[in-house]
């Protein structure tokens, strides 16, 4: 063998090594809490409430808090992130300032959660008085996604070819009506994939909501925006560290591990496949 | 007698942040003639022609100076609105850009952003429009199918269309054959030859013959300057300048 095909070979193999190394970890997670979580899930154990301080019983209620909370955080973040990567991709001239925007999108996308939490309850509970509820959980939550939204959204903005927007612009449209009908369309798969992706993983986030609105057992539903809930990261990390007898309700962790790991891989095959069917819509 | 100037710039100067593209034009396109803009690469060509319907406003850094009149109106004027100078001021592209949609819904779309939403005009329009770009029997039983699956030829001839359809007064095409093949190339230059009869063309080309070809004036740009302007037919037998007559006859270039 040539001396560069072996460096080649020797390179493509670190590749791959990495690769499955990844995949690899990805796996053992997963296995790990597919077998002691599976035996735990049954019908009863998705649609009813906790029992008996925890130790039996469902987690009906934090699937429930969860699903709630996340919409909270797409009704803020998708348009918001939306809009915002239209601005910047479309409208504002580069210049410092815009320049200057990004990199603080950026950097805040690399805020450590709790960072975010602790600033939900001074902004939302404390000055809005939103109190510890959905509301402010969905928003703290909504506000650490955003900076997911509009980089996905922007990225896929950039994928239009520029020909589309002058083509339209020459023929007489308005720039608004150039981007609303020969830009959006095409970026819109791009844009809801990496939005979804964002939401997935607000949906599985602890910090941001255990100051702002998340409480560690409630007897009722949630009846409101302004009321507190039980979400399923907060319910998990409670069932792995704080009961009073971890390892008797061990199993339940692992069966709520389980249930969040499949929500949000869900809504990650959910964004590959709103992405591929607008896709081949656009393709006709 | 020359009909009167349909486009006329007076003193047009352009730069690209602090780089002059365009140094004191004076150039007039007269109406119902097709004028031809030749120069080496980077001479200024495509940025004269994207002056004319201020295409180059989306240009970040970029500023014109002196004055472009369209019918006698300062198209940078207080009175004139871009959307509308660029409805009257149709472009064809260097490279086809079709959109992303079926070909019908390609020609329909200038008219549907200017507000046309009655069928029985889209229908008509999009068939006199591919017609006009001798398009028509070739597309006539698939106008539902996404404009991508034409081929570069046809995908040009469908950008003209599009244009044809918004009913411009001037046709602006930039360099419209450097993507395609020379059979397609004729196709087009045919077009172009018809088009006069119902309106003023500027086309941008790098290829003498083409100009020779299409055009009845002929402009010759270099480094951001007219070198020499008149008639194809003068200007290709006997240049009144040594460097138009080197350019022309592949001296350099």
């Amino acid at each position: 063998m040539k001396k560069k095909t072996f460096v080649q070979f020797l390179g493509f193999f670190a590749l791959r090594v990495c690769l499955y190394l990844v995949l690899a970890a990805l796996l053992v997670i997963l296995f790990d809490i597919g077998k002691k979580g599976a035996g735990t899930i049954s019908w009863e154990f998705l649609s009813k409430p906790p029992r008996r301080g925890m130790t039996e019983g469902g987690i009906f209620p934090a699937i429930f808090g969860t699903f709630l909370v996340t919409i909270v955080t797409a009704v803020l973040a998708i348009p918001l992130g939306m809009f915002t990567a239209i601005y910047l991709n479309e409208y504002a001239r580069q210049s410092r300032l815009t320049r200057l925007i990004r990199l603080s999108i950026r950097n805040l996308s690399g805020v450590p959660s709790i960072v975010y939490g602790l600033f939900g309850v001074i902004l939302f509970v404390n000055i809005l008085e939103f109190g510890t509820s959905i509301l402010s959980a969905g928003l703290t939550l909504g506000l650490m996604t955003l900076p997911w939204t509009i980089t996905a959204s922007e990225e896929a903005l950039k994928t239009i070819p520029n020909s589309y927007r002058e083509g339209s612009l020459a023929l007489g449209a308005t720039k608004w009506q150039s981007i609303r009908t020969n830009v959006l369309p095409y970026a819109l798969p791009g844009m809801l994939t990496g939005t979804v992706l964002g939401l997935a993983r607000a949906a599985g986030e602890t910090a941001p909501i255990m100051f702002t609105g998340a409480a560690f057992y409630l007897p009722m539903l949630p009846k409101s925006l302004s009321d507190q809930f039980m979400a399923l990261p907060y319910h998990l990390y409670i069932m792995a560290t704080q009961h009073h007898d971890i390892l008797k309700v061990r199993p339940l962790a692992y069966g709520t591990a389980l249930v969040l790991i499949v929500l949000v891989l869900g809504m990650n095959m959910a964004a590959v496949v709103i992405r591929f069917r607008l896709r081949r819509k656009r393709r006709m | 007698m020359d009909p009167r100037p349909k486009i006329e710039t007076r003193n047009l100067d352009f730069f690209y942040g602090s780089k002059q593209a365009l140094i004191k034009l004076n150039i007039a396109c007269p109406e119902k003639r097709v004028t031809a803009i030749i120069g080496p690469s980077g001479c200024g060509k495509s940025t004269f022609i994207r002056t004319l319907n201020r295409m180059n406003d989306v240009v970040a850094g970029s500023r014109v100076q002196g004055k472009i009149l369209i019918d006698g109106r300062d198209i940078h004027g207080s009175g004139m609105d871009v959307v509308d100078l660029r409805r009257r001021v149709g472009m064809v592209f260097q490279k086809p850009n079709p959109f992303p949609k079926s070909i019908y819904d390609n020609v329909a779309y200038g008219l549907r952003v200017n507000g046309v939403r009655s069928r029985d005009r889209l229908d008509e329009t999009v068939e006199r429009s591919l017609r006009a770009a001798a398009l028509w029997d070739e597309v006539k039983d698939r106008l539902r199918e996404n404009a991508f699956a034409l081929s570069g030829g046809q995908q040009q001839r469908l950008c003209i269309a599009r244009a044809l359809a918004v009913e411009p007064e001037v046709m602006l095409f930039d360099e419209p054959c450097s993507a395609i093949d020379p059979i397609a190339t004729a196709k087009i230059e045919n077009l172009i030859q018809r088009m006069k009869n119902d309106y003023t063309v500027v086309i941008v080309t790098h290829n003498m013959q083409q100009a020779a070809r299409v055009s009845d004036h002929t402009a010759f740009l270099m480094l951001g300057e007219l070198i020499e302007f008149g008639e194809t037919k003068t200007m290709f037998t006997a240049p009144s300048q040594k460097l138009t007559e080197d350019y022309i006859t592949g001296r350099f270039g």
